[in-house]
């Protein structure tokens, strides 16, 4: 009877390379302090190299005058305003470009990979060469091709001018398209109830009461569906719902644009250009269609991907169960490739939002424009304003990625 | 009674198929006009597809290859053709295909020089062979290695004994190697080695290189980083990168694949960084900031700091290819190594990242790919790849006011580039799911 209890052996300082228990720890001081010396010689240099041309690391210019117009943008903005409202326009274009690329690549990719396993031969090699043709040429290309196109074919707004002009506004003279962007018709209210100023910008009123009749009017759908089904379960018939929810929606909405004084104001040329109306301007739409057009094509090929992997037996068992094509693609398949195609459209989102950077190079003013490029110009603080550039790519890239991670978690399967 | 039957007793003779089933109108009929939505989705795309055709074909086969200026072309559309349509003025890319393909170093200023770009591109395939063919001769492994010091040295010129030397230290880098890992482990046997050829390097090349080039002058006209353009230019920052960008991407894969806290997170966090900023923002910084970050007296070359951003980026990247290959082996390999005792390094030499390596190939490709198309890019800070120099050369007031003519022939370049490796890439992933259906 003699207990077998490990020897306890002494620590040796040797131990810290021989032994394989303790040469982690050895292994890791060594490479933190390999790291952080590395960071504190070039944060060292440049804190030298700084002081030397007297500009120490201060963010006090982005509350300086920026002096600069930005003719694309969402929230008020004149060109006595500081840098710092510069740089926040610029951010809610970046993101702004960013949104439209993401829906309209979507859009576009969801269609082009259901056309892609068409059974139509001539369509779905046609989206393969489409595939093929956009995605192995550089996007910055793409962007300036657009950019050129649009510039080349749309009319200048002198050639509105006249009787007999060479141009005509579209849709009962409401919308314009020139070189220089595309005009819409803007709504406009002659009742108004002012705005909220919150001290960044202001948000009208008249938009808030009307998001709220639209939630309340979803509210009263889904209060009119629970009665419905309530009805449906003592008496066995279930009443008409349809109808009555989108009256619901559609009656009060109707109500309170007439009560507000609704109308549109239509873009009108005066002088060189044109006024009033929402401006899409041209660098915009230049950056859009170059982004879509691009991204579009890795999620033609992430839909395809997705829905070659859901198994044959899928659609066999819905074709059995009598569902038709569409039911089937939208019920059986679709949900279950989303699957695989969730996690390839987020990093193409990303991708876009990154891509969208490349604005700098056909003078849209999005975060690169503004903060790494005008103000940078004007104030000579690069430093400064290429870590700030840095840190809100890297913080709208991890927010996306957040996002999209826990819808993913969401929808996953949940298996055993 | 006895021959009466109700059954046919006799086969009948197989009928031949419906014509409408069989030949030309039998494949029509299944792929294209299968049903009448069908049908119809097919009239509608034959229309547009041919209205897009006809609108561009007289434009790109009608165009002119001999002018010497957009005006000269313009004069030969209205001798020709007697209209005001315009067609491509293809001229401009004869004139000028020297400067887009070369760049300014090797074009227009030295005509003699061109052979350098071209033998080194033509040393590049040799030295990719035995990596991307299997069945390729291993001994053209030898290229690969060289090509990794004369490359640089037909790009940037100077003195042969330069990159030789830096090889010679490297091998006496491989004997230090040798040598200390008898008295010691791997993981201290490799930092010592690779500091001996840091200092072998930084105190005997100089001296070296200089007395072999007084003794056996081998030189080329040496051509200064800045001048580099062209698709040269692309080609070397895509390749640059790629190289230098695999050792690194090793590292951190394993970094953040590792159980060592520290380590994990210091990889994470750089891979994380790294991917979540725009590529322009990392060009910026390779331009704008890295003279900050040096000290003052070195004087940085904006071309090698943007080769330097890259290759950091592209090593980000990678290291997640690898990180995917790592994760796709099985874990019976990692224990089976475990289970013969050898250590991690040796481990991960000789089991783990041969194989994890391979299955990475096709995802290094497409990486590859991207940055190809990525070093665009570098036209933002007026640097001269080829959209750079189509800028300058729509400066010029010859070939002022011409657009579709160059950008369609940089995006037919890229394309052919990129659309050939992507090829590759599925190829490859053909080959490597064989084993496994």
């Amino acid at each position: 009877m003699s207990d077998t209890v490990a020897p306890k052996e002494a620590f040796r300082l040797s131990m810290l390379l021989y032994d394989s228990r303790y040469r982690g720890i050895t292994i890791q001081v060594f490479v933190l302090l390999l790291v952080l010396s590395a960071i504190f010689w070039l944060a060292n240099n440049a804190v030298q190299n700084l002081a030397a041309l007297g500009k120490p690391l201060r963010f006090d210019f982005l509350g300086q005058t920026a002096s600069y117009d930005i003719s694309q943008r969402l929230i008020e903005y004149k060109s006595t305003d500081t840098h710092g409202r510069a740089v926040l326009v610029g951010l809610l274009n970046t993101l702004l470009v960013a949104f439209m690329g993401c829906v309209a690549a979507t859009i576009l990719g969801v269609i082009g990979g259901v056309l892609r396993l068409s059974n139509n031969w001539l369509v779905s090699r046609l989206v393969a060469a489409y595939v093929e043709i956009f995605r192995n040429v550089p996007v910055l290309l793409w962007i300036y091709v657009c950019m050129f196109t649009l510039t080349a074919i749309a009319p200048q707004p002198r050639e509105f001018r006249g009787d007999n002009a060479n141009a005509s506004m579209l849709l009962n003279d409401s919308v314009a398209v020139t070189n220089r962007g595309i005009y819409f018709p803007e709504p406009l209210f002659s009742r108004p109830l002012g705005d909220i100023d919150i001290g960044i910008f202001k948000i009208s009123i008249e938009l808030l009461v009307l998001l709220g009749v639209l939630v309340a009017g979803i509210y009263a759908g889904r209060w009119n569906n629970k009665r419905a089904n309530a009805i449906q379960v003592q008496t066995g018939d279930r009443p008409a719902t349809a109808i009555v929810n989108a009256l619901m929606i559609i009656v009060p909405i109707l109500a309170v644009l007439i009560a507000l004084g609704f109308h549109v104001g239509k873009p009108e040329l005066k002088g060189f250009n044109f006024k009033g109306g929402i401006n899409m301007s041209a660098p915009l739409i230049g950056l859009w269609l170059g982004l879509t057009l691009y991204t579009t094509t890795y999620i033609i090929e992430a839909v395809r991907s997705g829905i070659q992997a859901v198994s044959k037996g899928q659609s066999e068992a819905a074709f059995a169960l009598g569902l038709r094509p569409g039911r089937t693609m939208s019920l059986v398949i679709l949900p279950q490739a989303m699957r695989v195609i969730i996690p390839q459209l987020i990093s193409q989102y990303l991708n876009l939002t990154k891509n969208s950077s490349l604005a700098i190079a056909i003078g849209y003013m999005d975060l690169v424009s503004t903060l790494g490029g005008i103000t940078l110009n004007q104030t000579g603080r690069e430093m400064e304003s290429i870590l700030m550039l840095m840190a809100i790519y890297l913080a709208i890239s991890l927010t996306i990625s957040t996002a999209m991670n826990w819808y993913n978690n969401k929808v996953k399967l949940t298996e055993r | 009674m006895s021959d009466l039957s109700y059954v046919r007793t006799e086969m009948l003779e197989q009928k031949a198929p419906p014509a409408s089933s069989v030949g030309l109108v039998g494949w029509l009929r299944a792929n294209l006009f299968s049903s009448v939505g069908n049908s119809i989705l097919t009239v509608v795309t034959l229309f547009f597809l041919l209205s897009l055709l006809a609108s561009m074909m007289p434009w790109i086969f009608l165009g002119i290859w001999n002018a010497d200026s957009l005006s000269h072309c313009r004069e030969i559309f209205a001798e020709r053709y007697g209209d005001s349509t315009e067609y491509a003025c293809w001229a401009v890319v004869r004139d000028r295909w020297d400067q887009i393909i070369f760049g300014y170093s090797f074009g227009n200023l030295n005509e003699g020089l061109y052979w350098r770009p071209l033998v080194g591109l033509a040393l590049i395939i040799l030295a990719l062979l035995p990596i991307l063919y299997p069945n390729v001769p291993r001994v053209l492994y030898v290229a690969t290695a060289a090509s990794l010091f004369l490359y640089p040295w037909l790009i940037w010129g100077g003195s042969i004994w330069g990159p030789l030397t830096i090889a010679l230290c490297i091998i006496a880098g491989v004997f230090i190697y040798r040598f200390a890992s008898r008295f010691m482990i791997m993981a201290f046997a490799m930092p010592v080695a690779i500091v001996g050829t840091a200092l072998l390097i930084y105190f005997a090349m100089a001296p070296v290189a200089g007395a072999l080039g007084s003794a056996v002058p081998i030189e080329l006209q040496s051509v200064p980083s800045r001048e580099i353009s062209g698709f040269v230019l692309s080609i070397t920052i895509g390749i640059v990168a790629i190289v230098a960008s695999l050792p690194i991407a090793v590292l951190l894969a394993l970094g953040r694949q590792s159980d060592l806290f520290i380590v994990n997170k210091l990889s994470t966090g750089f891979i994380e960084i790294i991917r979540g900023v725009p590529l322009i923002t990392l060009i910026f910084v390779a331009t704008v900031l890295m003279k900050y970050f040096l000290p003052s007296s070195v004087d940085l070359d904006p071309v090698l700091a943007v080769m330097v951003l890259v290759t950091l980026f592209t090593a980000a990247y990678i290291a997640e290819v690898i990180r995917g290959g790592l994760a796709a082996l099985p874990k019976g390999q990692y224990e089976a190594a475990d289970a013969l005792g050898l250590t991690y390094w040796q481990a991960q030499r000789l089991i783990i990242l041969p194989q994890a390596l391979k299955i990475s190939i096709p995802g290094i490709v497409s990486n590859f790919i991207s940055v190809f198309k990525d070093t665009t890019l570098v036209s933002i800070v007026a640097l001269n790849d080829p959209l750079g120099i189509s800028d300058s050369i729509r400066s010029d007031s010859d070939w002022n006011g011409i657009v579709w003519e160059l950008y369609g022939f940089i995006a037919i370049v890229f394309w052919l580039f990129c659309f050939s490796m992507s090829r590759y890439s599925l190829w490859l992933e053909r080959q490597l799911q064989t084993g496994h259906r």
